[in-house]
Order: C-alpha cells, then structure tokens, then sequence
C-alpha cells in the first residue's frame, strides 16, 4: 500500500474565519481503494475541510494533490470533472424529473438541433444502474423513489465520471438497516475498482464495519491516523473528545415525583390512534418507532401543531385544551422539534435572539427588548449547555450541528417547562455533543423535569430512558420499564409483533 | 495582525457595503458639479424623497416579514384623492383621520388575505394595486382633486411648513423613521417580524402567532401610505388620480438597495434609509450632470441589480460563483 501513489492527498490545509481559525494545518491522506473515515465533533473542521476540497472555499494555506497532481478546486464541478465527487447528505434532485434526467443533468447526451438523445440517456443510465444493483430504472420519476434509492440515484450520478476519490458524508442518516446494507455493498464494489473513499460518518458500528482507516479531526487541527482492525471505539472516542463516552443504561435512582403530563385514548387521524401514556416529574420517557411510526405526529399533537380527533391531555391530572403552540407554551410544554434547520431555528438570525424567541415578549423594559435580560439568558445556558460560540452575535446558522441543538434546547430549557418534549435529539451530531445532550437529559430529569424523548435509534433510548413506550404504525404496542426491556423484545415491538404473541 | 485588519474591512464593507457605495456616489458627483452638494440642493432632495421614504419604510416591515407589497402607489393616490375631497367636505381636522381609517381598512383586508388566508403576497397586492385605483377612479368619478380655499386652510403645512427653518416633510420622515427603528431593532414585534421573515416554521414552533404579525405588517405600511398620502396632498393642495403611479416600484428599489432581502428576515430602518436617500441623490445628481430626465428610470435599474449583485457577492464572499 506505501508504494502506491495516493488517490487523493491533503497537505497543511488552512482555514480562517473571522475569529475562528477553522482548520489549522490539516494533512491527510486516500489510498485507492480504501475507505477512510473521517471523524471529529461537530465543529472540528469536517465540513470545512470538505468544502474546501469541493473548492467552495479557498484555503488560506496548504495543497491539494489528486494523484500527486497539485490541484487548486474551484467548484464541485470541476472537482467532478477531477475525479473527485461528493455523496451529500442532503440530497439535491430534481423529484420531477426522471432517474436518468437527474443523473446527467447539465450534461445530457444531444443529438442535431440541441435535441436529447433519449435512447443514448436510457442505455447508459441502465449501465450505471446495473452495477449498482437498485430495483428501479432509468425512466423511474426521482419523487416515486425512497430515499434510500434517491441515494443511490445520487451515487449513480458520481459513477458518470470515473472518480479517483468518492466523499460520502452521513450517508446513512435517513437509511433503514436494510438499506444499508445495499449501501456498503456499493461502496466495497467502488473499493474494489480502486477508488479512494472518505466515509464521513458519527456511527461508530458503520466506521468498525466498513472503514480501513479513521482520521480524527479535533477543533480544526488534525489528531491522528488509526487503523480501523487495530484500534476500538474508546479509543477513537478519545481521540475525537479527549475522553471516552458512556452509553450504559441509565434508569432514575430518585424518587419520581406526580404525574405531569397524561395521554388519554388520543387520536389524530390515520396518524395515530388510541394512545395511553403519562410521564412523571424525575422521569424520561422514551419514544421509540420506526419512521412514520406515529411518534413525531403525537408529539406535535401535544405541542397544539395538530387538531387530535379525539382523546384528552391532561396537565398535573387537569384537563387542557391545547389548540396552538402558544396554548402548550403557556401550559409549560415545550418541544425541541425534529428537524432542527427547518423548525428550531431561525438560521439568519443570532444565537441570543434564536434562544429567547419564545419569551422575548417577557424580557420588556418598558416597550423594549432588555439587552441585559437576553444577554443574561443566553450567557446562563450557554455556560449550562457549554455552547461554543464566538458570541451571543454569531450567526446560527454558522454554527456546527450540536451546537445548534444546545441552541435550540437551551431556548426551550429557559422557558423552564413542566414537560419538556425533545424529538430526535440528537439526529445529526457527533458522538462527543450527543453524549453531552444525553447526559443532560439525565440531569434534567434528575432536577424534576418530565421529559419525552423522541429517538429512532435504539442505544440513545435504552440509554436516557426510565420507561419505554413502542410504537408501531400509530399505535401504541407496548411499554417497557428500563429493567423489563432487551433490545429483542423493543425491536419485535416497533416491527408490530406484540408481547402477547411473543409470549 | 495584517490579516485580522484585512478581515474586519472585509466583513465591514459585506456589512456596510451600501454606506460605503452611497459615499462613493456623494464624492464622485460632488467632483463633477459643485452644485450637487449645495445645501439647499441637498435639503431639496431630501424633501422630494420624504414621501417615498414614507412609503419606504412601511414596505420594510412587510419585506423583512416575507412578503412584498406592491399596492403603496395606488393606495397612496387613494388616500391623496380622499383626504383632498374629505377637506373641503368636512374640514381638514376630520378629513385626516378619516383619511386614514380608510387606508388602514385597506391595510387590514390586504394582511387578512396575505397573514390568515396565507394568499401569495405578490398576487394579492399586484391584484390591490389595480383594485385601489379602481377603487380611487370610482371615489374620484374620474376627476382631479383641489381644495377649494387654498389660502384659508392650515392644510398645508404638513408639506410646506418649516419648523426651526427645516421642512415638515423632512421632521415627519426622519421622526417616523426613529419611531419604527426603534420600533423593529427594539421592541418584541419587531423581533417576531425578523422572525417571521426568516424563518416562519420554526416561528411558528416558538410560539409565534405568524398571521397576527404579517397582519400587523401590513398595518404599519398602511400607516406609513396613509402619511405618504398626507404629505403628497398637502404639498400639492390638489392632484390627480394617478399621483402614485408607479411608486411601488420605487420603493421596492429603495428598500433593496438599502439591502433587505426580498426572502424575508434581513434589513434595517437605517439601511432603507440610506436606500431611499441614494435613490434620491443619484436622480438629482444625473440631472445635475446633465441626463435627459427620462433616462434616470434606467439609471435606476442599472442600479438596483448592481445593489443586489453586491449584495449576493458579500454574501458568498466571491464576485461570481458557480453554485447559487
């Protein structure tokens, strides 16, 4: 493998915002035909790095080197056109245009007079498609396919050129198990054609499984190389956070205090129906489901998002009617939502100003916002979360993922909530932020918050909750006590096999 | 040391992009006609650019918001032509709030359409712009507007009077532009406009009534025509129907130029301003150096797009990208 020349080589790579220094030197280095990992927080540097091989930064300083050829990247596309291609995690189709159409936009094969060679279009699509193994064809329209297979329609669109390195990044995040297994196939399939691989990834499980190699990445400045066999996940923790990370379970060993929050027999269409549960003061209690289980859809319901069709909320045993965000906030709920961009935060906006929307009608002096108010908040859980930021000033949307989240938690912590619900908290964060959110979870219920979690992955709930409630097409299957529950029993649960039957 | 200055100009100019261009303007006609910075030519332009900036600030609110609203010039000829009528009808003292009941009537059915019915802004008030002119056509039978008495009233002060030697038009704008500053950057309104604007999901999951807020928007500009509107008739004493006509678009140019994102969530009071007066003295300063009067509408164009390429290439930190 030393003899080789490398598929793809970084050399000291600088990058600096004002006030942060992004990357500091970072060197690194893609073999053909490995997978290579690339790890660090939320915030260590990863996108940048990969924004700058993409060629939508430049860098301060440092090199390039694609095949040991100096390179200087303008745009994905000529990075394209270089043999280096990017596996987004956010997908970027047209959903109205066909698979074919979506693989070779911009560059679709013409016949005389600027007309589309639609024979020539299908035939190569299908030839793509066939070493990818899918079930669907060139003519299938992108909306009509999961997003699994929109995925692949996305890697389709990288083996139109033959690319010398493929950067994948999170591309697991909205696969099912199954489907990624189709995945890794792919990628051992481009591994064995000698292709270069960065898998940038937070599943510890994946990078064990597919990656030869983990480069590790902390605040910008490059940490080390490790060999995949010889290495484990404690280690690579440790290199990424400088310490290692718990996910032992964690039930309560406090007294649990009333109930604060009861569910009767509520319903809300086809969404969901007939569902029971309480949660008490001290106590975490986990949602755990598929996609589409049900889980997101109740939450909002209680969050006064959805008219339920029927059933009861009650509040501290005192029936609410709850018909607007701004009833469940005045009832003390509050909900971190799901898709964190999209519905936590107002990205154009500061970080001070996201945190205290909710209550800034509250934080007056006279007719007007109290700076000092605000800053007190913000600067109270920005310590309590340990959000990194350069200043209450910042940008949201210039922060990393987990810190956006402990944005967004800390605005509805300062809301002090008689119940807090947190959907998926942490979709999308580095396993060094996400221990932390965990760990405050814990703390909050230990202060007497009641508090719902939301969560599709299956370690996260076992780890935070005190009870378990499985869902299953909308309706409510079981539920677990930390003591009672195996990862068997809640897998049968969520696939819609009752206890019962089980048994 | 060298690059943490290099950096700060960066992002001050990416900030303040607009003031600097606006300085640039002022020297470089102040160099080719002396004249250009007189104080009365000065003073004059800031006069004839009040009832714009009026008008201009109101369309903020509703621009930061999200939404566009493009009825202003005929709402504004509305309210012209029926404070002119009302005056003589029913005297000055009436005729003015009367005025503006009517207008914020106006105001109020467009941010119904626009806030609670969740209507397309762009279709509902382009629909309004040739509604309201029907509407001042049909009010107006067709006929121009005079006040009768023009010596006996105390009408006009609102557009020709001097307080402390400095025209009304210009203590009304600059009095109304601290009031809504003050207004949008301070209080907790203004904070849900941003909000709304930039993000109107996730508004909407803090707890923010959204409709409410895009209703009041729509208010505010209302105000701000009905103001407008004050001013134009009372200057004038007298006017046409179509007084207005094509001011929305103006506005729109001052509010952009200022740097308001027509997305929604981004602008200041200040920087409208500052769009409104570069408006203004880049009219006066091309008449000045001797363009024919109708060019400037070009001119003005010209403009704007290079206003709003600056401004997305501040943004991307690049003159020209290859990814939008």
């Amino acid at each position: 493998m030393t003899d080789q020349t490398p598929a793809l080589r970084l050399e000291g790579i600088v990058k600096t915002f004002p006030g942060v220094r992004a990357l500091d030197g970072v060197s690194f280095t893609v073999m053909p035909g490995e997978v290579h990992a690339l790890m660090g927080e939320n915030g260590a540097g990863k996108s940048t790095l990969m924004k700058v091989l993409g060629g939508i930064y430049d860098p301060d300083e440092g090199q390039i080197f694609i095949e040991e050829q100096p390179t200087v990247m303008t745009s994905p596309m000529q990075a394209k056109a270089k043999g280096v291609v990017f596996i987004h995690q956010e997908l970027s189709l047209a959903d109205e245009l066909s698979v074919a159409e979506n693989i070779f936009l911009g560059e679709l094969p013409l016949k005389s007079l600027g007309r589309v060679d639609w024979a020539k279009l299908y035939s190569q699509t299908d030839a793509i498609l066939k070493t990818l193994n899918v079930g669907f064809n060139a003519k299938t329209r992108v909306g009509d396919l999961s997003i699994a297979n929109q995925q692949m329609v996305e890697i389709a669109r990288a083996l139109t050129v033959d690319p010398r390195a493929v950067i994948f990044d999170e591309p697991t995040a909205s696969l099912t198990d199954a489907e990624k297994v189709v995945l890794f196939d792919v990628i051992a399939d481009l591994q064995a054609k000698g292709v270069g691989i960065i898998y940038i990834s937070h599943r510890m499980e994946e990078i064990f499984k597919i990656t030869d190699r983990i480069s590790v990445l902390r605040d910008g400045q490059y940490r080390g190389t490790l060999n995949t066999s010889e290495t484990n996940e404690d280690e690579v923790t440790q290199l990424m956070i400088g310490r290692s990370l718990d996910l032992s379970r964690n039930a309560s060993h406090h007294e649990l205090g009333d109930i604060a929050l009861e569910v009767r027999g509520l319903s809300c269409g086809d969404l969901f129906r007939d569902v029971n549960f309480n949660v008490r003061r001290g106590e975490v209690l986990g949602f755990y489901g598929l996609v589409g289980a049900g889980r997101t859809e109740i939450a909002e319901t209680i969050f006064g998002l959805r008219d339920p069709s029927a059933g009861q909320i009650l509040l501290n045993g005192q029936e609410v009617r709850i018909s607007s965000p701004i009833d469940a906030i005045s009832h003390g709920i509050s909900l971190v939502p799901e898709d964190r961009k999209g519905q936590g935060l107002v990205l154009g906006m500061n970080c001070r100003d996201n945190m205290t929307l909710p209550q800034v009608d509250d934080l007056t002096a006279g007719p007007f916002v109290s700076d000092g108010a605000e800053i007190a908040i913000f600067d109270q859980y920005r310590d309590k979360l340990d959000i990194r930021t350069p200043g209450w000033r910042q940008t949201v949307g210039n922060l990393s993922g987990g810190n956006q989240q402990k944005i967004v938690i800390g605005k509805w912590l300062s809301m002090r909530p008689e119940v807090l619900i947190v959907d998926e908290p942490t979709r999308g964060i580095d396993v060094g932020s996400k221990s932390e959110i965990h760990n405050l979870i814990r703390d909050l219920a230990a202060q007497g918050y009641a508090v719902i979690v939301i969560s599709s992955e299956m370690p996260e709930v076992l780890h935070v909750s005190d009870r378990i409630v499985a869902m299953f097409s909308g309706r409510v299957m079981r539920e677990f006590t930390s003591e009672e529950v195996t990862e068997d029993s809640l897998i049968q649960a969520i696939s819609g096999i009752t206890g019962d039957k089980v048994a | 040391m060298a690059e943490l200055s290099k950096q700060s100009i960066g992002s001050f100019l990416a900030r303040q992009g607009i003031l600097v261009a606006f300085v640039i303007f002022m020297v470089g006609f102040a160099l080719a006609n002396q004249r250009f910075i007189a104080i009365d030519n000065i003073s004059g332009v800031i006069r004839s650019s009040a009832i714009l900036g009026v008008m201009a600030l109101g369309v903020t609110f509703v621009v930061i918001g999200g939404n566009l609203d493009l009825s202003v010039g005929s709402m504004m000829s509305f309210s012209t032509i029926v404070v002119l009528d009302l005056h003589d009808k029913l005297g000055p003292a009436l005729a003015i709030p009367a005025m503006f009941g009517m207008t914020l009537a106006l105001g109020a059915f467009i941010g119904f359409l626009v806030g609670y019915l969740k209507l397309n802004s762009l279709i509902v008030t382009l629909g309004m712009l040739s509604a309201i002119h029907g509407l001042t056509l049909t009010y107006s039978g067709g006929q121009n507007m005079d006040i009768a008495d023009k010596a006996g009233t105390w009408f006009s002060v609102f557009g020709q009077g001097r307080v402390m030697g400095i025209p009304v038009p210009i203590l009304i704008f600059a009095l109304l532009a601290v009031v809504l500053s003050l207004v949008l950057s301070r209080t907790p309104f203004g904070r849900k406009v941003y909000a709304v604007g930039g993000n109107g999901q996730a508004a909407t999951f803090s707890g923010i009534p959204r409709a409410r807020v895009v209703f009041m928007t729509y208010l505010i500009s209302a105000f701000c025509v009905a103001t407008a509107g004050l001013l134009q008739a009372s200057r004038s004493m007298g006017s046409q129907n179509t007084v207005g006509q094509g001011m929305e678009l103006e506005v729109l140019a001052a509010v952009i130029l200022g740097g308001a994102s027509l997305l929604g969530g981004s602008g200041t009071i200040f920087k409208t301003v500052i769009g409104v007066l570069i408006l203004g003295f880049i009219q006066n300063g091309l008449l000045l150096v001797g363009l024919e009067f109708y060019f400037q509408y070009v001119v003005t164009w010209v403009i704007i797009i290079l206003a709003v390429w600056l401004d997305i290439a501040a943004k991307r930190g690049r003159i020209w990208s290859p990814i939008a």
